[in-house]
């Protein structure tokens, strides 16, 4: 067979991109407008990015010369993760409380209440929409610097997004069940008690140790704003340009999360494999 | 037969007390975290019963005193929501600049995640050296938060977009590459093997025997990215790395109250749409390869 032959054969294969498909090359040819087009909108330049990394050379000298040890204030990092780590976890946990009466009057399954299990919905939209450093900085605000503003971030960001897994959750239950019990002739708590409650509580156990993981790392940027933990810590050292011990306390943050990753994650598994 | 109902509920009462016991345990255990998370971050009544009046002050100086007669007359008058977004233009062109933050960073992420993940997949890796060390710098860029990498990057760079953008391409790469890696390690490789049979290299092995077939779940994956890129895109401001977070963070600090409201609004209403989109989006491609 000679090449020809083989083109013959389906000559659709062989045509050049752009009559091939011609939608997706359109596309592809108006994206590359549009990010040449954003990349001249933030006046962006590689000789400014080049002199940029330039600048970053003595910085990341400075961070791999360590000094001056007795200065470091180890007692206040060792203070910063405990606290991070409190923070994650408290906040988790309250969100996790007020997140199952949620769920419950959100769930179709169990109430049937449509107008509230709208409004319900609606507000943890919005508390979804809004960033948790954006929370963090409104209750640095009214609770004044420190852990209890980051907590409360948790809590409030937590609310929306577990709100809203949980009620999904609680939605997938297995309508089986609760009809079986309310076949028996019991009241809506048994119904809650015996016919939900034992098909949600591992999802909702393995979903709040995800976010109690995930949140640990949130809770390293809300020092950003003042809102206590190891981020505070961290931030501090940046602005005064202590670059090897904010490289210290970065490599302490990567580690604990990864202890708090593999332990939630085995945890998890437990739960669920159960 | 009745040998085998109490064995029965002998297993069982046995069970249930084992249970018991371990529910026990673990709501002690879980008092105590809260004992001691509590006393470390100072956690009392008064601070709280005392914070919440004044939160629900600021709540109330935020919010706009729109007049109901008066909500669509100009903006010289106090009470209308002309007067309450006198400043629409500035954050539409701030907002716009977010959105293109979150763009480019997702798409240079992607690019780079991309070229990465082929080397991260344990199936198709060149060779272990590269799968280890790739594997290991991708989870360093996706360990530290982006905002450390901002404050880093506003040092060398200076204030403005940039930093943004670099520090969420960063971020971006670490977390896609993880994501892409492990789409390649549940592909099918027997497409690969014909194509080495016909005698082509590692290159065309993934480009034409790989690519095809992660690529919807590597798009959607994408979007997914750049939904929660928007969401960062808000607040990297806070550092000075550029969006409409660095005006917010202004006028937050400046007490312009009205205006805190007014852009929280529009970032709410900003990351609905695009999730709504983007949801609808990754829903079609999802469902397009299962047709």
């Amino acid at each position: 067979m000679t090449n020809k032959d083989i083109i013959s054969l389906c000559p659709q294969a062989f045509l050049p991109f752009w009559r091939r498909s011609p939608v997706t090359f359109i596309l592809v040819i108006l994206s590359i407008i549009y990010l040449g087009f954003a990349i001249h909108f933030f006046g962006f330049s590689l000789s400014k990015i080049l002199e940029g990394f330039a600048n970053m050379k003595p910085i990341l000298v400075a961070m791999f010369t360590w000094q001056d040890f007795s200065t470091w204030n180890f007692p206040g990092i060792f203070d910063g993760l405990v606290q991070t780590l409190a923070m994650a976890f408290l906040g988790t946990f309250f969100a996790t409380l007020v997140c199952i009466p949620i769920s419950f009057l959100t769930s179709k399954k169990v109430f049937r209440f449509t107008l509230l299990r709208f409004f319900i919905k609606r507000i943890l939209d919005m508390i979804r929409g809004v960033d948790i450093l954006i929370w963090a900085i409104i209750y640095v605000r009214a609770f004044g610097l420190g852990p209890l503003a980051g907590l409360l971030s948790i809590f409030t960001a937590d609310v929306g997004t577990l709100g809203k897994l949980f009620s999904e959750a609680t939605d997938n239950a297995d309508t089986k069940q609760i009809e079986g019990i309310e076949s028996s002739g019991s009241n809506k708590i048994s119904v809650i008690r015996f016919g939900v409650v034992p098909q949600i509580i591992p999802i909702f156990i393995s979903q709040s140790l995800y976010f109690f993981e995930s949140n640990t790392r949130s809770a390293v940027i809300l020092g950003v704003v003042g809102a206590g933990g190891i981020g505070l810590q961290l931030t501090e050292r940046m602005k005064a340009q202590y670059w090897d011990q904010a490289l210290f306390i970065i490599v302490l943050i990567l580690i604990m999360v990864t202890i708090i990753d593999t332990l939630s994650r085995a945890i998890r598994k437990r739960i669920i494999d159960e | 037969m009745n040998n085998i109902l109490e064995n029965y509920s002998k297993n069982y009462s046995e069970q249930i007390k084992k249970r018991r016991f371990w529910n026990i345990f673990i709501v002690l255990g879980l008092f105590v975290a809260i004992l001691i998370s509590s006393s470390i971050i100072d956690l009392n009544m008064t601070r709280i019963t005392s914070g919440i009046p004044r939160l629900g002050d600021y709540i109330a100086k935020i919010l706009p005193n729109l007049d109901t007669n008066l909500l669509f007359a100009n903006s010289q008058i106090e009470g209308s929501v002309p007067y309450w977004y006198f400043n629409f233009k500035k954050y539409i062109v701030l907002l716009y600049e977010t959105f293109n933050m979150a763009v480019l960073s997702t798409l240079f992420g992607f690019v780079f995640a991309l070229l990465l993940s082929f080397f991260s997949a344990r199936n198709i890796t060149p060779n272990v050296l590269s799968f280890f060390f790739v594997k290991r710098f991708l989870e360093f860029l996706r360990g530290v938060p982006e905002i450390i990498f901002a404050i880093l990057f506003v040092w060398a760079l200076g204030v403005g977009p940039l930093a943004g953008i670099i520090a969420m391409t960063i971020h971006t790469t670490g977390a896609l590459g993880k994501l892409f890696s492990e789409v390649h390690e549940n592909a099918e490789l027997k497409s690969c093997e014909a194509i080495r049979s016909a005698g082509g290299g590692w290159v065309p092995e993934m480009r034409y025997g790989v690519l095809p077939q992660v690529l919807p779940n590597i798009i959607s994956y994408a979007l997914l990215r750049f939904e929660i890129n928007i969401r960062a895109s808000t607040v990297i401001g806070f550092v000075g790395a550029g969006g409409i977070g660095q005006e917010l963070y202004l006028v937050i600090n400046f007490n312009y109250y009205e205006e805190v409201s007014a852009i929280i609004l529009l970032i709410i209403l900003t990351v609905i749409t695009i999730d709504i989109t983007s949801g609808a989006l990754r829903q079609r491609i999802i469902k397009g390869t299962h047709d």
